[in-house]
């Protein structure tokens, strides 16, 4: 009299097995699909268009383009890939969408400008990003960070960059950096220290997770470049006080030329080499290392970036 | 083996959203029918006949007891084609017609598609509906779709039917229809169930009865005992207009029509009455015994709940 | 058993054709014709494309809202009506009813699609008086159509065995939605951590993956699709809709119809 129980347990296990299947099935298709062509994943590639067809819930679907675009830049990296060429079109729609998506244009800022594989290499249309980003948003001092950003990093227009700063600097609230920074440029001050100061305003200026990971990783490879600089000099200088090179950088610290032995920013001391120069041990934690890695050292194409706080 | 096997069947709702509340439609149930019975399930109106019904039918499942049909667990679809089911004022498909809906439903009977249309026209002419077989339900009347209702109930020839009011929304005529037609089934050795709160049908009808009030059995058994054990009446027809102090001293109902009176007095104050009468020399014309009416039975039947709480509608 | 199955299947198309629901075909014919004449004039070369983008959207868009709008009404209806008395006192168990049911709407879909891919075809014809051979891939695009609409019909069906139509409409369409936008939800997932990555990998797995069986887009562009995306998701849909149906089933059967 009661309900059938043949039914009920023959019901239940189909539909635990149709379960783990569709599960299963998800994955491949997943799988498939992640071969997908241009047109696909972009739909509609005209942002005009899209965003008349979004029937005003253009801010939803910019959330949805933005962690498009965040995803496939995130597993093209990851993969080392030499080409982003979605990456574009993406912050595009996003940025049309949503206009006043900040986060957006700082992304376009750090890695549709920067050269391949850390970036898309097309510093011209960041440049055209982060302006509409400016048009739409005059009082967002950050744009005008990002913008002096990629004429300085990728285009070596320090004229411009310059300008870009004491525009930013001038919109109240700025950060007293951007200040500096336009100074730095129209001085053309010590590269190293520009360039810390302009990666110090990228971490800052932003919470994006990807953002500040890639400045943080460019200011180790900065420190270790001012670090490896120092050493050799020092190391330099032993060799002419005593004549020889010195075995380890023990030696330079009986010399009193050093308070210890020196660590890289991961922790690590540094080597000394029979040749007398300075290098990281683990250089391949290190990306945009321009100086302390071995002769023929070749960097990884996947860089690790390091895990922020 | 009976036909239709009640044995302890309850069922309890609850309601109410946050506290619930259990509300009992059916206190346990022991019923048995034979086959070949009229059986009248009786009682007013949320008694708990119509929730008695859809456990048989199997539309809602106990929380208590089990019952039998023909031997079988009421889910079992080989009995299900032996019984038919008439609801409650029925509904059906209003964008079939009558033909259709027949058709349709002897296909879920199991019927073979030959005999199957001739059973259709049958049973449409035996519910007097052989006219309106290609009108669309949306246009039948309350009373048209109570008899394609019995039509769809008996088109597969069942060996039980179930009826839920049979009787609802029909005209006096189509009340007698339906009542020559159980009269038919009874005849051809069918079983009927039915669950109605009008008596005097059931009074015509059935061999048995059942009363059920507030979901509990009151009472079972043959009309005909039923009515006869308790005590009886008798009705005495005088000339005359004078109604002797006896009569009212008695509080008997007396009524005076033309040149008689009629009085309905106690059958054991019988000789008392006759004797009253001879001295006030009135001239006798008849004494009936008079029946204690299903209404009657049915009335002491639902006393005890009803001086508790208060009489319902 | 089966044979009640197709019984039921029929007399719901039945219900589903004299509930007029085939004049939603006039409506398409209308929006079709008007469509391809005005592109006929406007420009060069994008006809086709405007033409199987605005066709086949409609073709889903219109064949969605059929499908919510009976199926969440095939189960609820029944019982409120109390059309469903009289049918399970006859022997038909539960179940057959059930999966007569969504026959009976999968049926009506298919065939409604039918007529309606006979009218995008015609709209190109009457745009570009040719065919091309990756025209073709139209036909994998309505079929990829009618896999969604095996779940959604499924999906309301589930709905309608326990709730009132306007919540099985609103959930069925809020389904629709985020399985439009389900590889989205997965990658959202993949993006947080802890509990909510749980659970949201779990919602994003569970959801019915729509945006897999929409080919519009390059159909339109005269893309092929590849044949393994055929298959898997032809498994797809067929396991899924399995899926809700066990689950219309599972909650059907143990329900007090009142």
């Amino acid at each position: 009299m009661r309900a059938s129980k043949r039914t009920t347990i023959a019901a239940s296990l189909l539909l635990v097995a149709c379960l783990l299947g569709s599960v299963l099935t998800l994955r491949r298709l997943d799988q498939l699909r992640s071969r997908a062509t241009l047109e696909e994943v972009l739909y509609i590639s005209s942002p005009k268009v899209l965003k008349r067809l979004s029937l005003g819930y253009d801010g939803l679907l910019a959330d949805v383009y933005w962690t498009r675009a965040v995803q496939y830049f995130g597993s093209k990296h990851h993969a080392g890939a030499m080409h982003y060429e979605l990456l574009g079109p993406l912050l595009e729609i996003t940025a049309q969408l949503d206009p006043q998506l900040v986060v957006a244009y700082q992304f376009g800022a750090s890695f549709l400008a920067a050269r391949p594989p850390n970036g898309a290499g097309q510093p011209e249309r960041a440049i055209e990003l982060t302006q509409f980003g400016i048009r739409n948003n005059p009082n967002e001092w950050k744009l005008y960070y990002s913008l002096g950003f990629i004429y300085y990093t990728e285009l070596k227009d320090n004229a411009r960059a310059a300008d870009a700063f004491s525009r930013g600097a001038q919109i109240p609230g700025a950060h007293p950096f951007l200040k500096l920074l336009a100074g730095k440029m129209a001085e053309n001050a010590g590269e190293l220290e520009t360039a810390r100061l302009l990666w110090i305003a990228a971490y800052k200026t932003t919470e994006d997770k990807d953002i500040r990971a890639n400045a943080v990783a460019h200011l180790n490879a900065i420190q270790v470049d001012e670090d490896v600089t120092r050493l050799e000099t020092l190391v330099g200088e032993y060799q002419k006080k005593t004549g020889h090179l010195p075995a380890t950088l023990l030696d330079l610290v009986a010399a009193r030329m050093l308070p210890g032995v020196p660590v890289d920013p991961l922790g690590y001391p540094y080597k000394l080499t029979r040749d007398g120069r300075i290098e990281v041990r683990m250089p391949d934690e290190l990306p945009f290392l321009k100086k302390g890695m071995p002769p023929d050292y070749v960097a990884p194409v996947m860089p690790k970036f390091p895990k922020t706080q | 083996m009976p036909a239709i096997e009640i044995l302890g069947l309850e069922k309890t709702y609850t309601v109410g959203f946050w506290r619930k509340r259990p509300k009992r439609a059916l206190l346990p149930l022991h019923l048995q029918v034979e086959e070949g019975e009229v059986f009248g399930f009786l009682g007013p109106n949320g008694a708990g006949k119509t929730t008695t019904l859809k456990l048989l039918m199997g539309l809602v499942y106990p929380t208590g007891g089990t019952a039998r049909i023909l031997g079988k667990d009421v889910n079992d679809p080989q009995m299900k084609s032996q019984i038919g089911f008439l609801p409650e004022q029925p509904y059906f498909y209003d964008y079939l017609t009558a033909r259709e809906l027949l058709e349709y439903y002897g296909q879920l009977s199991g019927l073979e598609a030959k005999p199957r249309s001739r059973k259709v026209d049958e049973v449409l002419s035996r519910v007097g509906l052989a006219d309106a077989g290609r009108t669309q339900l949306r246009k039948f009347s309350k009373g048209m779709l109570q008899r394609v209702g019995i039509a769809q109930a008996i088109l597969h020839n069942p060996r039980i039917v179930f009826f839920d009011e049979p009787m609802s929304g029909l005209d006096p005529m189509g009340r007698r229809e339906v009542r020559d037609l159980m009269e038919q089934l009874k005849q051809a050795g069918k079983t009927v169930f039915f669950s109605t709160h009008i008596l005097s049908d059931a009074e015509a009808l059935c061999d048995r009865v059942a009363i059920i009030h507030r979901g509990e059995l009151r009472g079972v058994g043959a009309v005909a005992e039923l009515t006869s054990t308790v005590h009886g009446k008798v009705e005495m027809v005088w000339e005359g207009t004078l109604v002797p102090a006896w009569f009212k001293s008695r509080g008997a109902a007396c009524h005076v029509s033309g040149d008689t009176v009629r009085a309905v007095v106690q059958e054991q104050d019988q000789e008392a009455a006759i004797d009253a009468l001879r001295r006030e020399r009135l001239r006798l014309v008849s004494v009936v015994p008079v029946r204690m009416s299903l209404e009657d039975y049915f009335v002491e039947k639902l006393k005890p709940a009803e001086a508790k709480a208060g009489v319902r509608s | 058993m089966s044979r009640r199955i197709v019984h039921i299947a029929a007399n719901t198309f039945r219900e589903a054709v004299r509930d007029r629901v085939l004049y939603n075909l006039i409506a398409f014919a209308l929006l079709m014709s008007g469509a391809a004449i005005l592109v006929g004039q406007i420009s060069i070369d994008i006809e086709r494309l405007v033409v199987v983008n605005l066709g086949l959207t409609a073709v889903s868009l219109f064949g969605m809202v059929i499908a919510i709008f009976i199926g969440i009404g095939l189960v609820s209806k029944e019982i409120e009506k109390r059309t469903l008395y009289t049918v399970l006192s006859r022997p038909v168990r539960r179940w057959e009813f059930i999966v007569g049911k969504f026959f009976g709407l999968a049926g009506t879909l298919i065939v409604n699609t039918f007529f309606m891919a006979i009218g995008v075809f015609a709209a190109l014809w009457y745009v570009s008086r040719h065919f091309e051979s990756p025209d073709g891939w139209v036909l994998v695009a309505l079929y990829f159509i009618i896999l969604q609409f095996l779940i959604i019909t499924a999906l309301a069906l589930l709905f309608s065995a326990f709730s009132s139509p306007l919540l099985s409409a609103v959930f069925a369409f809020a389904l629709f939605v985020i399985g439009s936008f389900a590889e989205d939800l997965r990658g959202f997932a993949a993006l947080t951590q802890g509990a909510t990555r749980w659970l949201a990998t779990g919602a994003a797995y569970l959801v019915p993956n729509f945006s897999a069986l929409n080919v519009i887009s390059s159909v339109a562009h005269q893309q092929p699709v590849a044949g393994q995306l055929i298959l898997y998701n032809t498994v797809y849909a067929l396991i899924y809709a399995s899926m809700a149906l066990c689950g219309a089933v599972l909650i059907f059967e143990h329900r007090n119809l009142k």
